[in-house]
């Protein structure tokens, strides 16, 4: 119990903040921190995966986040029949050629030596197929388009539950994940992070901008939701009772019925809000807690044990017959799985789809902060950094604010300095999170819970 | 004649452009490389460093021009590059100070920096946008343009106009005064050859008694010139707007590792070479060929390979083909 006693310690204070939040803004506000810092834990404990265990440097998080919320789409919207009338055949026509593309230069690198030859028959093949598919699927993308573009414009998805879609979006970030580990692992810790930031931006792009695939910059709404709707439940019975009994007391108080009925609406408005996020609360919580249990077997496996040699010093691991380069592609794909999770966890929440929203900054670097100050390579770390960045993230405003209002106290509400410190109250979240990170860098380099190593 | 109007539109819409892009980026790229080939770390504060000298220059233009200072025909903003690079100097070498020394003197693996530099991007940037905002500037004032298209028809009698806006005049100029100067410096003078010689091997450059502080300390101050001046030539030919510059980050480190990180040439020509690629994929070709081929020929598509939304997506593209088969870069990196 004495060596968890730092974890207990750090988690209480966290839960204290939140709480507090709640107490002083609103249970909603809280609750909606407490889902997202769920989210970016999860998030970090895919990163924590791949730098804490392995020491490879993924800067590609926004990727998988992006492509773990287009799973989301992909397999809960209901498909578009319209647009797979006019266009779905011509699509599944490129997508063979693009499957016909990767096997043959596949057969061809396996049958062909390496020579002049090789490389001009692979050349060619690209060309060819690249043409073919721009003349096969370019009239097909503009009928699809064309189809209600307000509302649809896209092919749709498969109309499957929504919560299948987080083990698909984990799937498709670990599809990405194989290709790029292929590409980049052999690469030098700085050059890793560079590529691996360059080919997330490549994936965003293709999201934003293949408006057939997910509407692109148009965003898709009204997601399905594994949770009831707020407007469901301020119209069902029981949950108007259950609301009435918890509030019974300051009910009671009132006396006049009509008011009586207005404050119990309002009552019941709140807490339909507050359900709803509660019950993805629990999800969330669930999964993090699955993670956590599977990451925390892992690092104390003879396999965790394996991958920290391998981090520690490749070639005394390579010396002692581990094979680095399946094992770093491995935990590469694993640890970006996690990440497509919460990516499709975060879409799920937010109920909609906005691929202008991935950034590197909100969803590579943030991220990175949170790995780092909370602890690299302790999974209790990681999902602290979580919650303490995203904590501050999302309240280095409000606080910033009020420091601001108390030191410009004495200066007219005209003043010029403060009317331009309160308007930039939201830019204080970068310093905040940047200034944390330099202090932790230098005083605390192995994070406020560093890595904790079982002796057998 | 339709020859000569063919290579106009092609001269006007892609060459030019892609000039004056490509030294904007091989200016950062140039400033990329010598932070890696001399304190040996990926700086991602890169792209917000740049921002921050121009910063200033946007912030004196204003000033300069409430006091009614103008520099002609020329944009305000040059005259005030010198107060600019002072103050981004300063700036560097504050946080080289306060934050980058420790680990230099410690010995840190380069990751560690790079995960420093992190903290020094979030840092630059809250204090760009608690001075100036988040919002698109524009500061260029003086003339426009150096040619019109209408002068240009008048001129040669040609059906297609050649347009050169002044910046990207200035842009190439002040490019090859600032990069020439600077490769004169890196190869003839003593402190140039001491600079290169640190690059190449640390150790063996202390025992011949190069002092590593003053190194450090002339790496930062040309890393902000080139950092201020390549922000300002960017700011002025399209406009100053901090996220922008942030993401200019990420083309700039394509440039500089597809010359060769380390390589203050290669990292010259990247710029070019990602300019160049990303301009030539996304450029819609119609115009050239209805000039170049026979009516019956003519393409009825736009004759575009890529759709300018890729064109981030291309220069990225071109640094995975590069590390895939030159993992040093095209002029071989790691050396200055």
């Amino acid at each position: 119990m004495k060596q968890y006693s730092n974890v207990i310690a750090a988690y209480s204070i966290m839960l204290v903040l939140i709480i507090l939040v709640g107490v002083f803004q609103s249970w909603s506000i809280a609750l909606s921190i407490f889902n997202y810092c769920m989210i970016s834990a999860v998030m970090t404990m895919g990163a924590n995966i791949q730098w804490g265990y392995a020491g490879l440097i993924n800067f590609g998080i926004m990727g998988y986040t992006a492509l773990g919320g287009l799973a989301v789409v992909l397999v809960s919207v209901a498909p578009v029949p319209e647009a797979w009338r006019v266009g779905g055949f011509n699509m599944m026509t490129s997508l063979a050629i693009i499957t016909g593309m990767i096997f043959s230069i596949r057969y061809i690198l396996k049958k062909i030596q390496k020579s002049k030859k090789r490389n001009y028959l692979i050349a060619a093949i690209i060309f060819i197929g690249l043409i073919l598919i721009k003349l096969i699927s370019g009239p097909a993308i503009e009928q699809i388009e064309a189809v209600e573009p307000a509302k649809f414009g896209f092919l749709g998805g498969l109309g499957m539950p929504v919560l299948f879609s987080w083990i698909v979006g984990g799937f498709f970030a670990a599809g990405l994940a194989f290709i790029v580990g292929k590409v980049a692992l052999g690469l030098r810790a700085d050059y890793l992070a560079i590529a691996t930031l360059l080919i997330a931006e490549i994936v965003v792009s293709i999201i934003k901008h293949e408006d057939w695939l997910a509407r692109g910059v148009k965003n898709v709404i009204g997601l399905k939701r594994p949770a009831p709707y707020e407007i469901d439940l301020q119209t069902s019975s029981w949950f108007i009772n259950l609301v009435e009994k918890f509030h019974s007391t300051k009910l009671a108080a009132i006396n006049s019925i009509s008011e009586k009925q207005d404050l119990l609406n309002q009552l019941v408005i709140d807490a339909s809000s507050i359900y709803v996020k509660l019950c993805f609360a629990g999800l969330f919580l669930v999964v993090v807690i699955i993670l956590l249990i599977i990451t925390q077997k892992a690092l104390y496996s003879p396999w965790g044990r394996m991958m920290r040699a391998i981090r520690d010093n490749e070639e005394a691991a390579s010396a002692m017959g581990k094979n680095i380069v399946k094992q770093h592609l491995f935990i590469f794909i694993l640890g970006s799985a996690i990440v497509g999770i919460a990516g499709a966890m975060m879409v799920t929440n937010d109920g909609l789809f906005t691929p202008g929203s991935y950034r590197p900054m909100r969803y590579t670097f943030v991220i990175w902060v949170m790995v780092i100050v909370g602890g690299t390579g302790n999974n209790f770390g990681a999902i602290l950094g979580g919650f303490v960045v995203w904590f501050l993230w999302v309240q280095a405003a409000p606080m910033a604010l009020f420091v601001i209002n108390l030191l410009t106290a004495h200066l007219s509400e005209t003043n010029e300095l403060r009317i331009h410190l309160i308007e930039s109250a939201p830019y204080f979240r970068f310093l905040l999170v940047g200034i944390g990170l330099l202090l932790i860098m230098r005083f605390r380099p192995q994070g406020i819970l560093p890595e904790k190593i079982i002796k057998q | 004649m339709d020859f000569i109007n063919a290579l106009i539109v092609l001269l006007n819409y892609t060459v030019i452009p892609a000039l004056t892009y490509g030294s904007q980026l091989a200016l950062g790229a140039i400033f990329v490389t010598l932070i890696y080939g001399i304190l040996r770390f990926a700086n991602f504060a890169t792209g917000d460093m740049m921002s921050f000298g121009t910063m200033f220059a946007v912030l004196l233009t204003y000033y300069f021009q409430s006091k009614g200072i103008s520099f002609g025909f020329l944009p305000t903003a040059l005259l005030t590059i010198p107060f600019a690079v002072a103050m981004m100097i300063f700036y560097m070498l504050l946080i080289d100070k306060t934050v980058f020394s420790y680990y230099r003197i410690k010995k840190s693996p380069p990751v560690q920096l790079a995960m420093v530099s992190l903290g020094v991007m979030f840092v630059t940037q809250a204090i760009i946008r608690i001075i100036i905002g988040p919002t698109d500037r524009r500061f260029l004032d003086g003339e426009k343009f150096i040619l019109k298209a209408t002068e240009f028809k008048e001129m040669t009698g040609l059906s297609e106009g050649l347009t050169i806006k002044s910046t990207q005049v200035i842009t190439l100029v002040v490019t090859v005064v600032v990069v020439s100067i600077m490769f004169w410096f890196l190869n003839k003078t003593k402190t140039g050859t001491s600079m290169r010689a640190y690059s190449d091997n640390e150790d063996l450059a202390l025992l011949s008694g190069i002092d590593p502080k003053r190194v450090v300390m002339i790496t930062w101050i040309i890393a902000g010139i080139l950092a201020t001046i390549g922000g300002i030539l960017y700011g002025l030919d399209k406009s100053y707007r901090p996220f922008v510059y942030f993401n200019n980050m990420l083309p700039i480190f394509a440039a500089a590792i597809v010359g060769g990180i380390g390589n203050p040439y290669g990292a010259f020509f990247g710029g070019y070479v990602i300019a160049f690629a990303e301009i030539f994929l996304t450029y819609a070709y119609k115009r050239f060929f209805v000039y170049l081929l026979p009516e019956s020929l003519e393409p009825n598509s736009l004759m575009q390979l890529l759709s300018t939304d890729y064109k981030f997506a291309i220069s990225f593209s071109i640094l995975v083909v590069v590390l895939l088969f030159r993992p040093s870069g095209i002029f071989e990196g790691k050396k200055i």
